[in-house]
């Protein structure tokens, strides 16, 4: 059942940019991917970063830059993007992973204004602008993804698309891997309870590190691959205000399910797009969705069904 | 002469306190645990048994003071380090994992010696080598009908008896027991104590205890403490004969 599912949801992720609107579901899957990489920090681990928007936004610029400036395809920009996010997510680590519950809040949320001010003044940035223009380039030197076909009368960018469909189910891949593994394992341990981990002989801090960077690259491949899809890296990007949104797309979706933070993230997206022409009113409209479904669906969407499927037939489960 | 001593020993405290914040929950303790020995430690609520376990595994810092285990200074480790050494504890809340199964549990312990608990591009699968060890560990507690249940939902004295297999999965030279029968109707007790003896065959056991009859039956030596100090030791009858101990533990508890 579960491999007719994943089929299923792979035939729909080749079909999508026939039937939407292909910047759309390209940005849907690149906060799709974000949430995911979130997740596996505070669905797996249990840690809630708040400065999540420090390395998505961190990488578009990274990745910005270098194919603007340096004529990186753009497949090495992602790479490098996600490298860079990587690093960045190894330094905040160091300094976080010792902390515990809001004071860890608390300080990624200050490293990634850090940034955020790096973003605004430094003088390759662009400023309050952001950076503009950034090519899509050419893939492997070879396909131009700027390219657009035109089937039946709509324009449609398909290079970009299955360029960011393919980097999109690679991360995902290695998110839903890591959940599987022996790593991560011992990482549902330790947020089910962590003393008892440490007196197993689990080097706990050591292991949340890890996860941290690996979250912090995946984070990191989403918002370099957003750069070339809106050919833009803006400060939006590294706000708080980004960390915020990938706090709320994965509990809407379901903390600690694999696909809750794809539904949280595309439902926010949707949201957004639907309600843009309210102006600052989406805020309070996300807001007040965001408490209902609190209220009522505790565990997320994803979550609720995945409870409703385990209540049932007592025993066995996954 | 002091070679033959450690060896004898297998862990030693020397003169271990700790102080919280003026307030002394142990004080000045000199513990000998004898290799291969079950040895029990007692006192009244509040008499520092916990915190003396969270000195050894270094759950908590000592104010002053050593431990030595296998004649090895062990008092500046971290406790993932203690636990490498082969000093595994449990806790007197009940430490399991609640949200998975106790078969994932019990393979959590096992995948350390795996060492492959970095590894995070390898599937779950290649854990199934642990399979059968896991299985023979919750087969050992009785556990192994519900190994695929939800914890979370399991009795209480079933929880303890899955710790203890969690603990067992190490193969722990030296198990510290916080209270392993706390809680637990006749039968559990009955049960737990019967575990204990048996795990204990080629190992050291150092445990926290209030049933006295568990006590009498299981421990081949015996320290009271008493505020945070020792008051006594030795074997159970000159322990339950000593005047101040009645006085002060179990005068309260037969009276
Ligand atoms: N982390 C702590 N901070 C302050 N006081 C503590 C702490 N842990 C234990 N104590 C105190 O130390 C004393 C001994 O506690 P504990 O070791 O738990 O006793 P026992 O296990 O023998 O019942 C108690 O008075 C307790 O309140
Ligand atoms: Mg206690």
């Amino acid at each position: 059942m579960n491999r007719k599912l994943w089929a299923a949801l792979f035939l729909a992720g080749l079909a999508a940019p026939f039937l939407i609107y292909p910047v759309f579901v390209m940005q849907l899957l690149c906060f799709a991917l974000f949430a995911c990489a979130f997740n596996l920090l505070i669905g797996y681990t249990g840690l809630l970063s708040f400065g999540h928007a420090a390395f998505f936004g961190g990488a578009a610029y990274v990745t910005g830059y270098l194919v603007k400036n340096a004529g990186l395809t753009p497949e090495l920009g992602v790479i490098v993007g996600t490298l860079a996010a990587g690093l960045m997510g190894y330094i905040f680590g160091i300094l976080t992973i010792r902390r515990q519950g809001i004071y860890f809040a608390m300080i990624t949320l200050a490293l990634a204004q850090v940034i955020y001010f790096i973003a605004l003044k430094a003088p390759f940035t662009g400023g309050e602008d952001g950076l503009q223009d950034v090519p899509r380039g050419m893939f492997l030197g070879l396909v131009d993804l700027g390219h657009t076909y035109h089937v039946a009368g709509k324009p449609l960018e398909l290079n970009l698309y299955y360029f960011v469909f393919i980097i999109f189910c690679i991360g995902f891949w290695i998110i839903h891997r890591a959940i599987h593994s022996p790593f991560g394992q011992i990482l549902k341990a330790i947020r089910e309870n962590e003393p008892r981990a440490i007196s197993l002989g689990y080097k706990v801090e050591r292991l949340k590190l890890l996860a941290f960077v690996i979250s912090a690259s995946l984070a990191g491949t989403a918002g370099a691959t957003k750069s070339l899809v809106f050919q833009l890296a803006s400060l939006t990007d590294v706000s708080w205000h980004t960390s915020g949104e990938v706090v709320l797309m994965t509990l809407l979706g379901g903390l600690g399910t694999v696909l809750g933070p794809v539904v949280g993230a595309f439902t926010v997206v949707a949201l957004q797009a639907e309600l843009s022409a309210f102006g600052s009113w989406v805020t309070v409209v996300i807001g007040v969705t965001f408490v209902v479904c609190v209220l009522s669906f505790r565990r997320g969407f994803v979550g609720e069904v995945l409870e409703k499927i385990r209540t049932r037939p007592p025993g066995q489960n996954d | 002469m002091t070679v033959a001593m450690s060896a004898e020993y297998i862990l030693e405290t020397r003169d271990l306190t700790k102080d919280f914040s003026g307030f002394t929950a142990v004080s000045e303790v000199n513990l000998k645990v004898r290799k291969g020995s079950i040895h029990a430690l007692i006192g009244p609520n509040g008499a520092g048994k916990t915190t003396v376990f969270n000195l050894l595994t270094k759950f908590l810092i000592p104010s002053s003071g050593s431990i030595l285990f296998k004649g090895k200074d062990i008092t500046r480790e971290k406790p993932a380090d203690v636990a490498l050494r082969g000093i595994i504890r449990s806790f007197q809340i009940s430490a399991v994992f609640p949200k998975l199964s106790p078969f994932e549990n019990v393979r959590i312990a096992l995948q350390r010696r795996l060492g492959t608990c970095y590894h995070f591009w390898k599937p779950v699968s290649s854990l199934d080598i642990l399979t059968e060890r896991a299985f023979e560990l919750l087969d050992s507690v009785g556990l192994k009908e519900l190994a695929h249940h939800h914890t979370e939902e399991l009795a209480y004295g079933q929880k303890r008896a899955l710790e203890i297999a969690t603990t067992l999965a190490l193969d722990p030279e030296l198990m510290l027991l916080d209270e392993p029968t706390q809680g637990m109707g006749a039968e559990d007790v009955g049960k737990i104590t019967e575990l204990v003896r048996k795990v204990a065959q080629n190992r050291t056991i150092l445990m926290v205890e209030h049933n006295l009859k568990v006590v009498a039956s299981l421990a081949d030596r015996i320290t009271v403490l008493q505020r945070g100090s020792i008051l006594a030791e030795g074997e159970y009858d000159e322990v339950s004969r000593n005047p101040q101990v009645m006085e002060a533990y179990m005068g309260s508890v037969h009276a």
